[in-house]
């Protein structure tokens, strides 16, 4: 099984790079374009996957990745069980502040195909925050991408005195 | 007695499920963000219910759609005015009708409304007796003979809330599921008459994905009749151009084997059963026609027992002794949950 490491390559100066990992394409495309659109002092490059492993083939031209993002849509149970069939194609080392978990559709509670606590405990298990929004709303996409990339940017080691370890302990004592 | 487990329970890190204690307890924020898993009514309280229902009283709950409220606890409320209420009501429909034109209290009016005590649908001793809201029209002059046309129906109900009564404070009584049956345009002017009479709030209730198959298993583990129907489950597919529904229909006796494999405890239920059934039924279609169903909106779940559409339409079906508490529970907590 192909697990996928954090620092297996070597930084790109001024750049960072984010993998969505979602089984909606649609909202993984808004949301990365909304990341896109806002102002920022580095370069990002945003990785698209429905699932994980990444295909080998490409890995040598992949750059190194400082953040995944694993999303999941509380409308549908499938993309909780794809993120955590995704999830063991992650290095432990991964989740040193690395991983962060997006749910989605919060807020409609109407549609609700997923128990709220069971995803909860994923975020326990894995010791990485979960982060709630609902993409579909113009407002929270924005403010969404505007925390992921704040989040990305410190990933990357681009913040200095903040590493991606004392941030997720923080964001996560912060519950 | 049984003892159900109701539907959302506390999980607890290490993963075992609890239940509180206390329904004065019961978390009141939102479902979602931080709150992690909300907790449901205490398992206790006897089904008083099962027992009387052999009684022809709710006969007339069977076999019709209802679609669901949750109603805030009402404000000055007293069972023993319910004659009083009825007047007052059917002035008041009256009144509606004519555009706001003052009408007299106690004249015969074309439509007779009927409020009533339903005690046999009580859960525990503590529960509020269930109250019936029937409004029929008068027969006209000419065909005297003919009976009166009930055109609308809607009860209050609370079963097994114990505590839930226990905290109320004085003054309120707490009724938390409505269900009517019938034009609603009706609704809307009995719902609005409660609101200024008793301060109360209607919210319609819509049942989500989770909370219907929830149903699909506490249905199915019903004991069967003799040719029951076959459960149905609709699915809706989301984010296409067209509308796609999916019908998967299971014989009666199948989803029972199955669910009997599943169910650890007879009598309880748990999420994780719950799960466990669904994911069984979700796999074995996937097998046949390759669509995972878990990325589609279960919408619809109907059984010989019961059925019900996320809407928040119900229907009861003939068995009269699954008419179950457990059921009535199950509302309660949703109509408690949707804050």
């Amino acid at each position: 099984m192909a697990v996928f490491q954090p620092f297996d390559k070597l930084p790109v100066l001024n750049s960072a790079t984010l993998l969505l990992v979602g089984s909606d394409r649609g909202l993984q495309q808004e949301l990365a374009k909304a990341m896109l659109q806002e102002k920022k002092s580095f370069k990002i490059s945003i990785h698209l996957a429905t699932s994980l492993p990444l295909p080998s083939e490409g890995d040598h031209l992949r750059p190194r990745i400082d953040l995944i993002v694993f999303m999941i849509d509380v409308k549908t149970k499938y993309s909780l069980k794809n993120v955590e069939a995704s999830l063991a194609h992650v290095a432990a080392s991964f989740f040193l502040g690395k991983v962060c978990f997006l749910v989605t559709g919060v807020g409609r509670v109407n549609y609700c195909s997923v128990e709220m606590s069971s995803i909860w405990k994923l975020g326990e298990v894995y010791c990485s925050p979960v982060l709630y929004c609902e993409l579909e709303l113009e407002r929270t996409r924005v403010a969404t991408a505007q925390r992921l990339l704040r989040m990305l940017q410190i990933c990357a080691g681009h913040v200095p005195g903040v590493s991606a370890l004392t941030f997720n302990f923080m964001l996560r004592n912060s519950y | 007695g049984v003892v159900l487990r109701p539907f959302l329970v506390m999980e607890s890190l290490d993963g075992a499920a609890r239940t509180l204690p206390s329904i004065g307890r019961l978390s009141w924020g939102l479902p979602f963000g931080r709150a992690h898993g909300r907790c449901g009514l205490s398992p206790s309280g006897g089904l008083l219910l099962q027992k009387n229902l052999d009684s022809q009283a709710v006969a007339f709950l069977l076999r019709k759609r209802w679609a669901l409220y949750s109603v805030t606890p009402l404000y000055k409320f007293s069972s023993a005015h319910l004659k009083a209420y009825a007047k007052l009501l059917s002035a008041y429909i009256a009144a509606e009708k004519q555009n706001g034109l003052a009408v007299e209290v106690g004249v015969e009016l074309d439509i007779k409304v009927a409020i009533s005590c339903l005690p046999d649908l009580k859960g525990s001793e503590q529960d509020e007796a269930a109250v019936l809201v029937q409004l029929s029209l008068r027969p006209q002059a000419s065909q005297k003979k003919s009976e009166e046309k009930v055109v609308w129906s809607g009860w209050f109900c609370s079963v097994c809330g114990d505590d839930l009564s226990k905290n109320m404070p004085a003054d309120f009584t707490c009724l938390p599921v409505f269900l009517a049956n019938g034009a609603e345009s009706y609704t809307s002017i009995v719902g609005s008459w409660f609101q200024k009479m008793f301060d109360c709030c209607f919210h319609h209730l819509a049942i989500s994905p989770l909370n219907l198959s929830w149903m699909a298993a506490m249905w199915t583990g019903c004991k069967l009749e003799e040719n029951a129907s076959a459960m149905e489950l609709v699915f809706s597919v989301p984010s296409l151009p067209q509308s796609l529904d999916i019908s998967y229909a299971i014989h009666a006796e199948d989803a029972k084997a199955l669910w009997d494999t599943v169910q650890k405890t007879p009598g309880e239920i748990t999420q994780e059963e719950v799960d466990v059934f669904m994911d069984c039924l979700y796999s074995h279609f996937h097998r046949h026609f390759k669509i995972h169903l878990s990325a589609t909106k279960l919408v619809k779940v109907s059984t010989a027992v019961a059925s019900a559409h996320c809407d928040g339409i119900i229907k009861l079906g003939l068995s009269r002794q699954y008419f179950i508490a457990a059921f009535q529970r199950k509302l309660l907590t949703l109509a408690l949950g949707q804050k």
